[in-house]
């Protein structure tokens, strides 16, 4: 790798009262590269995805040991701005979830929340991040129609478009394509291709094909630890583990 | 939990082991009509070939199929891999038994002429590779592989020797070029077999560890 990594995370165990749901994850997430997390279902991937930019916090009995560095710097320490971490850490849930406002409404909201009030500034960057998100040319003639007048595609893109006004860095996404159809799984797909190129995404996904069609880095996590992490080609074509292999071939259990 | 992919994978090796079996009858046929100079073993070696023809036709279509609707990954796509290169090699092998066998036709028009070399020997050793590889892929046996790899050289060598002979004699007995050409051109096949055994051994070692070892040493 040319660049160090964007985010370092070293040593994280989690717990959610007295259950451990990480052990010991300790991994780096290099910048412009898709790393794909897969494993079984309550194997941790989503819980770690959410410890990345903190969302875990708003579970009162949850806890976390260990760091997780963003350009070095530690998310968890207390000086840490949850509201600017989550701007520079975007995130895009399974289920799309556009707010019930308009379509342009959806895209500026992110910029409102930050204090910007600059008229020209917002239309700009609205009419940018569709264009990024690979909506705008769907929506243009009717930017101030009901976002939940889309369809389900054009939801969740619009919902990366949301996360994606502020200028995250990093983009967290947990099955952005699990509740789509095929097509509109494969425009999310060629989104996160062409996105790479300015930011860095991370994605859970149950879909180990779409894992190996998305993603440079394929990190296989089981019963709460990390147990393979290697460039995707190799994870899938020559896995250094057994479990890995049982579990990509369909042999679990 | 038995996935329909690994039935299937199962279904797969059951097809080239027995199209495996089928080769190898028409190797031992081929050293019978060398041994046994019966241009009848070779008109049998040289009528059934469509059999193989359409036993690879099968594999490859089933394997294609695998990999259309069950898009397999790491051991299970190298396994799909191996037998589709495994099942080209080995109708190869078949060509080469027809091969030898129209050639053997040729010879029995010089059944005075002598040639001191003994082609059963090669041939029952080029068999024993092509049964060698065999085992190591039913066995997944990696050294068995390397062993077969191992076992080419000799078959070159044997191969080489003949090429020396004939180039010494043919010269002196220009009446009976072809005889020589034929008896080249036999060696040449049991040759041409080892090497795809080889080949086969190669694929059985990348299905198992998952590296491609072709074009390199031992």
């Amino acid at each position: 790798m040319d660049a160090g990594p964007k985010m370092t995370i070293k040593n994280l165990n989690f717990y959610y009262g007295n259950f451990q749901a990480l052990y010991d994850i300790s991994l780096d997430i290099f910048p412009n590269q898709v790393t794909a997390f897969i494993g079984p279902s309550g194997c941790g991937k989503s819980t770690f995805l959410r410890c990345m930019n903190r969302m875990n916090d708003l579970i009162s009995v949850s806890r976390v040991e260990g760091e997780i560095l963003l350009d070095e710097k530690n998310i968890y320490d207390p000086a840490v701005d949850v509201v600017t971490l989550r701007s520079r850490i975007g995130m895009v849930f399974q289920k799309p979830n556009p707010f019930p406002k308009s379509i342009f409404e959806n895209v500026a909201y992110g910029l409102r929340v930050n204090g910007i009030k600059d008229k020209t500034f917002i239309i700009n960057r609205v009419e940018e991040t569709l264009k990024q998100a690979a909506l705008w040319d769907e929506v243009e003639d009717r930017l101030n129609d009901s976002a939940l007048s889309l369809s389900g595609g054009q939801q969740q893109r619009l919902c990366i478009a949301r996360a994606l006004a502020v200028r995250p860095e990093v983009l967290l996404m947990d099955e952005p394509a699990s509740a789509l159809d095929p097509i509109a799984t494969q425009k999310i797909e060629e989104l996160i291709q062409q996105l790479k190129q300015s930011l860095t995404i991370i994605i859970v996904t149950h879909n180990m094909q779409q894992a190996a069609r998305v993603s440079d880095i394929t990190a296989f996590f089981y019963l709460g630890k990390l147990i393979e992490i290697d460039e995707t080609d190799m994870l899938f074509t020559r896995p250094q583990l057994r479990q890995t292999e049982d579990y990509i071939t369909g042999r679990f259990g | 939990m038995p996935m329909r992919l690994h039935k299937e994978l199962e279904k797969m090796k059951k097809m080239i082991l027995s199209l495996g079996t089928m080769v190898e009858e028409r190797v031992f046929m081929a050293i019978r009509a060398i041994n046994e100079k019966d241009p009848e073993i070779a008109k049998i070696i040289i009528k059934s070939d469509y059999e193989i023809d359409n036993m690879e036709v099968e594999v490859e279509e089933e394997c294609l199929k695998i990999l259309a609707l069950h898009q397999p990954v790491a051991v299970d796509l190298r396994f799909l891999i191996a037998i589709i290169k495994i099942n080209n090699d080995l109708e190869r092998i078949a060509d080469e038994a027809v091969n030898i066998a129209k050639r053997m036709e040729i010879l029995t028009q010089y059944e005075n002429l002598d040639f001191a070399f003994d082609f059963s020997f090669m041939a029952e050793k080029a068999a024993a590779m092509l049964k060698k590889s065999l085992d190591a892929l039913v066995n997944l046996d990696p050294e068995l592989a390397f062993e077969v790899c191992r076992l080419d050289d000799e078959i070159d060598k044997l191969d080489y020797e003949v090429y020396g002979m004939v180039k010494n004699t043919i010269g002196k007995d220009c009446e009976h070029v072809e005889f020589y050409i034929s008896k080249l051109l036999i060696s040449r096949y049991l040759e041409r077999i080892a090497d795809h055994a080889t080949n086969i051994a190669e694929e059985v070692i990348y299905l198992i560890q998952g590296e491609i070892i072709r074009h390199g040493h031992y």
